[in-house]
């Protein structure tokens, strides 16, 4: 195998509370040496000087599509996009046509995966078959099969029951259960925020109690079965101060907010902007502040994208028969970095925990989200520097509906180096890197 | 008079100017309708095309009448939404009139944004005649001209708007032109069905019909849709006319020379009785006639660049 050497970058690992200059030296998957001045010589020398060197960063919400919806997105595809956007690990989420409910489906993503992606792929298994929201699927075999988490993601688990069943069933196995927070009463036929800018376009809103008042009951849940809850891409203020409330009670809860949300808001969709249609949806300035100060306190754990690929015919249809998400892996870093760290809102270290160690403590992945000798070589280069405006002809995604066209960004990847092999470099996918999961 | 829009879309993002030289236009038209020659042809070779996904025979009918006025040919293109099932787009159909040669397409559609999504795809003049709760600005526009024909002025005049705000089109437009030219703005209704937000862009609002219209010079009724007690936006339509109808007891509230408004078409007996509708301080007919001046204004403006 081999070795690349990463010469003269600012090496941070907020694991390790590490932050200097430093060469890093990889010898076929792993990490040989970290430090000062490494004099060696390397099949690959890579000049960092001048560019930020961190943890592979890791995204715990992807829709890959795959299968049943290719035109939107694959594991390939998706995977090329998890690269260049300077992600080493990813989470699909299983809502696919059909969804990965079973077995076999786990064993057919793996198996595409070790074909046809450049990052390590994981991948999550529904809680109900079908995603139905009636029967909790085969927790054990999914778990032996690979599934590393349960959601029903785009959907909530409404039946308390149920809720109660899959954190007390899959706490034996010490998995998360991922939910999409919404009473889909509360939230019925809405298509945004109910806040100045529904009243404004006529549109219907959903207010943000909708996802407070799952991740009530939830915690409770959690709390009673000693399971672990992890609140996906959170979207308001009351959430956070309810999750913060939970963690200090030592429920074992976690949580993640989308790069989308952390910076901007429902003025997004003026103009009936539909590439500003999520779900959750942008919500108020208020929500956006309590989201920056739940990532900075820790009460969000992590940014994870929810990419979630969509046609451009389906986002040119009329706002209320649009569907709901925007892409988010190439744009996560740049844009949270923009948005948040340039500004002096929050501290690149925080960025980066929240990137790497954050989501690796989340899921028990005791290897990943940091640097160390003897560990696994992924890594990712970043350039702080270069500003560049948001446009889909860089895009690897093969959907387009990204919500933040018109942007200027800084901290682009540079380099991503996946399982000790360069996935992603100088703009482009290495395509011949595969079988890296 | 400055007016350099090439579309028609809401009224939030007209300037007063704007709407003002809307309602100078349409008011030198309405001098017209007493001719018994009606036709002013300055829309001769010009193609209007009423493209309604959503069904509505008052509205396309003052349109037609309004292009028809004016010189122009007339093409009436009721599109189902059941083409989008078939797997055609609104911008297919769009594009499929546009095609054919029109110059202006007056698009009403159950979904708010609709219209805005067409100006964008296509060559076409698009007006809004209706986009789902978000507006409908040649109604807002006639109402505030009858308004200020009756009135004199909309500086100051306070104008009560009663019934289900949030689900009207009709009440935003005629919030924004309003607000624009001066008025006070009450809103009144259920707290189910007011948006509070238009507390934020400048209106009053109240739940007391007594205490909503005791001020008002104009009172604009909408119409209650009776879908929404199924939603439980509001228990019955009996309590709804007991809280908010307008009948000969609760227009002793209002001051004597208040004038009635009604965007139609009228639920009489729910949101307005009968005696009231059809009595001396209804204007709910003129409304009808002052559309068609409006929208011979507004197609006018539209093809005719700066007033020229």
């Amino acid at each position: 195998m081999a070795t690349i050497l990463i010469r003269g970058g600012r090496v941070v690992d907020p694991a390790n509370n590490f932050d200097q200059t430093a060469d890093i030296l990889i010898d076929g998957e792993t990490i040989k040496a970290i430090d000062g001045k490494i004099g060696v010589q390397a099949d690959e020398i890579i000049d960092a000087a001048g560019l930020l060197v961190t943890p592979g960063l890791i995204d715990l919400q992807v829709h890959l599509r795959q299968p049943g919806e290719e035109d939107k997105e694959t594991v390939r595809t998706g995977s090329y996009a998890a690269a260049a956007g300077g992600f080493t690990s990813i989470l699909a989420m299983p809502n696919t046509k059909p969804p990965i409910d079973t077995q076999a489906d786990v064993y057919n993503i793996y198996h595409i995966a070790n074909q046809r992606a450049v990052v390590r792929v994981y991948t999550a298994a529904a809680i109900t078959a079908g995603l139905q929201g009636e029967r909790i699927t085969e927790f054990g075999d999914l778990v032996r099969a690979g599934a590393v988490a349960f959601t029903d993601d785009g959907m909530p688990v409404m039946n308390g029951e149920i809720m109660r069943r899959a954190l007390e069933y899959t706490s034996m196995f010490n998995v998360p259960v991922l939910q999409h927070s919404e009473d889909l009463n509360l939230s019925n036929g809405h298509v945004m925020h109910a806040g100045e800018m529904s009243a404004k376009l006529g549109l219907p809103g959903y207010p943000s109690a909708a996802e407070a008042v799952i991740i009530a009951r939830d915690v409770e849940l959690a709390a009673m079965t000693g399971g672990h809850l992890h609140v996906q891409h959170v979207s308001a203020k009351r959430s956070v101060e309810l999750i913060r409330a939970a963690k200090r009670r030592g429920v074992y809860v976690t949580a993640e907010a989308t790069p989308h949300h952390l910076c901007l808001t429902e003025e997004a969709v003026e103009g009936f902007n539909t590439y500003a249609k999520m779900n959750p949806p942008l919500r108020s300035e208020e929500d956006r502040q309590a989201l920056r100060d739940g990532l900075r306190d820790g009460t969000l754990d992590l940014i994870a994208t929810d990419h979630a690929p969509h046609t451009e015919m389906e986002k040119e249809l009329p706002f209320i028969d649009a569907p709901n998400g925007t892409i988010g892996l190439e744009t996560a870093f740049p844009s949270v970095y923009t948005v948040l760290v340039e500004s002096g809102v929050l501290e690149l270290n925080t960025l980066i925990e929240r990137m790497t160690a954050g989501p690796a403590r989340v899921m028990g992945w005791e290897d990943k989200g940091k640097l160390f000798v003897g560990g696994p070589a992924d890594v990712t280069i970043i350039d702080l520097n270069t500003e560049r405006e948001v446009t889909s002809d860089t895009f690897f995604s093969r959907s387009k509906n990204s919500c933040f066209y018109g942007h200027k960004f800084k901290g682009w990847p540079h380099t991503t180096i996946v399982a000790g092999r360069i996935a992603y470099a100088h703009g482009a996918i290495n395509e011949k890197i595969k079988s890296v999961s | 008079m400055s007016f350099n829009q090439k579309h028609l879309l809401e009224l939030e993002h007209l300037t007063r100017e704007e709407i003002e030289t809307i309602l100078d236009t349409a008011r030198q038209f309405k001098q017209t309708f007493q001719r018994s020659k009606k036709k002013v042809p300055t829309l001769v070779g010009k193609t209007v095309v009423n493209l309604f996904f959503e069904n509505s025979t008052r509205t396309r009918t003052s349109f037609e009448i309004a292009a028809k006025r004016l010189g122009a040919d007339v093409l009436n293109f009721s599109a189902s939404t059941s083409s989008l099932s078939k797997g055609e787009t609104i911008i297919d159909t769009a594009r499929t009139i546009e095609a054919m040669g029109s110059d202006v397409i007056i698009v009403r559609h159950s979904c708010p944004g609709a219209p805005h999504l067409l100006a964008k795809k296509v060559q076409s003049s698009i007006i809004n005649a209706g986009d789902g709760c978000h507006e409908h600005p040649t109604q807002g526009l006639l109402d505030i001209f009858t308004m200020r024909e009756k009135k004199g002025k909309i500086e100051g005049l306070n104008v009560a708007i009663i019934g289900d705000l949030s689900h009207s089109r009709v009440m935003r437009s005629n919030v924004w032109g309003l607000l624009k030219l001066g008025a006070k703005v009450t809103l009144v209704g259920p707290k189910t069905l007011v948006p509070r937000a238009f507390e934020k862009f400048g209106c009053k609002i109240c739940y007391s019909l007594r205490e909503g219209i005791a001020e008002a010079d104009v009172i604009n009724l909408l119409r209650i849709q009776l879908e929404r007690q199924q939603q439980n936006l509001f228990p019955s339509i009996r309590e709804y006319k007991l809280l908010y109808g307008l009948n000969g007891k609760s227009i002793s509230w209002a001051r004597d020379d208040v004038m009635i408004m009604h965007p139609g078409p009228v639920n009489r007996g729910v949101e307005i009785s009968q005696q009231i509708a059809d009595g001396p301080l209804s204007v709910i007919n003129e409304q009808v006639t002052n559309g068609v001046a409006i929208r011979m204004a507004v197609l006018f403006l539209l093809s005719h660049p700066s007033g020229k």
